[in-house]
């Protein structure tokens, strides 16, 4: 089985965010970049499945400038085979990251996609959709357990409230999943020292027909959270103090 | 042009290393300090992501990295526990002599299995009455044609009850000083070997440290790495490779101590404010910070002209890095203790093991004293 995962570059989570002057985009420049780690499990599942099944190669692609070769050879270096680096510097959208990333399953006669349920830097949980919606194939989300047996596959999903509920599908299929589904192996060193040498694939945007695409959303304003405000301390006796409690919970919080 | 950047390899290794620590080692370090327990099942992990052995060259199978490498891992797990690192990374020091010293038969047949399993070994140098006389040996190994029959003992073994191999350094006559060395290779099993307890250390406990005693044990003749009088030599020219890496073990060490009290002295509050808004404290960290830079520029250096094959200049250069980060890390730990006041002195912040752990790195692969007598002797030969 040729299995594909579909890997985002994001900051690290220990990244300062900071906000570009147009407020469009954040600033890229001392931006330590990581696989997301939703696509880290990605990796581990495709690479566990790879195993279980003992045949079929693991591609990962990613899309964006050079700088994602890093994440590519880091995902080669955790076990992956080959990767497939889809060069481009214009903004993306998840539209135009989907529809491209199908086209690059395509190529590569990918049989199953695993990717991440979301990227940790925009959050938007949208690309194994457009994927799957590109590819005409079915797909899940939040996925915490994967089976694959013959050509069908039972996922679960992870549904508030912390029951689960057990989906079914045919292969080719679009799985998304979520934290919990595995511990991700470490990138190890014989792994660095093989990733290399290995050769990554690059494609253009128009090598996949995708030149005169373009993206259908624009990030228009960022903003940060705000500040937290400091604490507050009460004083007096026990009984005023809870007083004073559940009216500040009430008129200011308004939790209760 | 000097330039202090790292490759792309080089990166993704340290990257590696440190989620292996933040991972495996910093949540257990305390736990094996306490109970100075093997951490068997961490240096099985170690192994398993190819942390042990990096220097193992690529036509036998391992990854053949540089010094450089192994420094960039040392400061990397340091950071985490300096027990642990001793234990994973003592490997490197008892295979380098037969990577030196060996021939092509020798290095296969002896350094292949450590590819295959995490196994362990042992470098069995110093003794009850040869320490900073490391040429004074007096384990003797009697040579009687065929083979050697060895007699007497090893001092402060690293790793000797659970390694399977160890590298042993004897004395075919004591008269004859370095000239009479031996380097064996001998299997832990061979029949008259006795380990001594395992010793309950100050700091680094959970590294096994053991008396070795050789009681008329018979090794072959084929286990000879080098030839007679090559003993010290091996053993000289295996330190200098690995003095560096412990070094930047240190630097890892200090790191960790200007981190941990540089978080604490924002969130400990004194007279109404941060601890960190005195320039008494941040005087303190400001040296802690610069003490840990230089210490880790005087590894790249000296990994640097190693890894370049300046030997004699390499030698000189690991000299310094060791001396120098030795001591720094302790008078940094230090520090740290200071900063957080009488809480640093409890088991319950992570300071005072740091200070415990590096106090060793002053003592073992050659005293910070005798580091400064290998750097006057450079500065005062003619």
């Amino acid at each position: 089985m040729n299995i594909i995962v579909l890997v985002k570059q994001v900051p690290d989570t220990e990244t300062k965010i900071k906000i570009s002057g147009d407020k469009k985009s954040i600033e890229k420049t001392d931006v330590k970049w990581v696989i997301n780690p939703y696509d880290e499990f990605a990796i581990e599942q495709a690479l566990k499945t790879k195993e279980q099944l003992k045949a079929g190669s693991v591609t990962v692609v990613s899309m964006g400038p050079d700088r994602v070769v890093e994440s590519l050879r880091t995902a080669i270096a955790m076990g992956a085979d080959n990767a497939v680096h889809v060069k481009t510097d214009q903004p993306l959208d998840s539209y135009l990251v989907g529809k491209t990333l199908a086209e690059v399953v395509k190529k590569e006669s990918g049989q199953l996609v695993f990717t991440g349920k979301q990227g940790i830097d925009d959050d938007q949980a949208a690309t194994f959709g457009f994927v799957a919606e590109f590819l005409n194939w079915p797909s899940a989300s939040m996925v915490v357990k994967c089976e694959i047996a013959a050509d069908k596959i039972t996922v679960q999903r992870e549904v508030e409230g912390g029951t689960r509920f057990v989906l079914q599908m045919p292969a080719p299929a679009v799985i998304a999943v979520d934290k919990g589904i595995n511990t991700p192996r470490y990138a190890s060193l014989p792994g660095i020292m093989k990733a290399k040498k290995k050769e990554i694939k690059t494609y253009s945007m128009s090598d996949l027909g995708m030149a005169s695409e373009a993206i259908k959303t624009v990030s228009a304003d960022y903003a940060l959270p705000p500040e937290r405000q400091a604490g507050k301390k009460l004083s007096g006796d026990a009984a005023s103090q809870a007083k004073e409690l559940v009216r500040l919970l009430r008129e200011e919080a308004k939790v209760i | 042009m000097i330039d202090f950047k790292l490759t792309e390899e080089q990166v993704a290794l340290k990257e590696t290393v440190r989620k292996f620590v933040q991972s495996e080692i910093i949540p257990n370090a305390h736990r094996f300090d306490a109970t100075s327990e093997f951490p068997h099942e961490i240096i099985r992990k170690a192994w398993e992501n190819g942390l042990m052995n990096p220097a193992v060259p690529e036509k036998i199978g391992g990854l053949g990295l540089g010094i450089l490498e192994d420094v960039i891992m040392n400061e990397e797990m340091g950071a985490g526990c300096l027990g642990m690192t001793t234990s994973i990374a003592v490997n490197t020091l008892a295979l380098y002599p037969i990577l030196i010293g060996g021939t092509d038969e020798q290095i296969k047949h002896w350094i292949t299995p450590f590819l295959n399993e995490p196994k362990l070994a042992s470098f069995c140098l110093t003794e009850p009455g040869a320490g900073s006389d490391a040429g004074g040996l007096s384990l003797h190994a009697k040579d009687e044609g065929s083979h050697f029959i060895l007699n007497g003992s090893k001092m402060w073994i690293t790793n000797a009850g659970h390694a399977e191999l160890f590298t042993v350094f004897a004395t075919t006559n004591k008269e004859l000083r370095s000239k009479g060395t031996v380097c064996l290779a001998v299997p832990a099993k061979t029949p008259g070997i006795s380990l001594g307890k395992h010793e309950d250390k100050m700091g680094q406990r959970c590294s096994d440290t053991r008396a070795i005693t050789f009681e008329n044990v018979k090794i072959p003749k084929e286990n000879m790495i080098g030839n007679i009088g090559d003993g010290f030599k091996i053993a000289l020219k295996t330190l200098d490779k690995t003095r560096t890496p412990i070094a930047a073990g240190a630097v890892g060490a200090a790191r960790a101590a200007l981190e941990y009290s540089t978080k604490y002295s924002k969130e400990r509050k004194q007279f109404n404010q941060s601890i960190s808004n005195f320039q008494g404290i941040q005087f303190m960290l400001a040296d802690m910070a610069t003490k840990v830079e230089a210490g880790r520029l005087l590894c790249y250096q000296a990994a640097w002209a190693l890894d370049s094959d300046q030997h004699k200049l390499g030698s000189y250069y690991a000299s310094l890095a060791k001396r120098f980060s030795a001591d720094m890390a302790m008078e940094v730990a230090t520090d740290a203790v200071q900063i957080y006041g009488g809480y640093g002195y409890t088991k319950e912040y992570p300071v005072e093991k740091i200070m415990r752990d590096v106090k060793l790195v002053q003592i073992y692969e050659g005293t910070s004293q005798i580091q400064r007598v290998v750097i006057a002797r450079h500065l005062l030969e003619d």
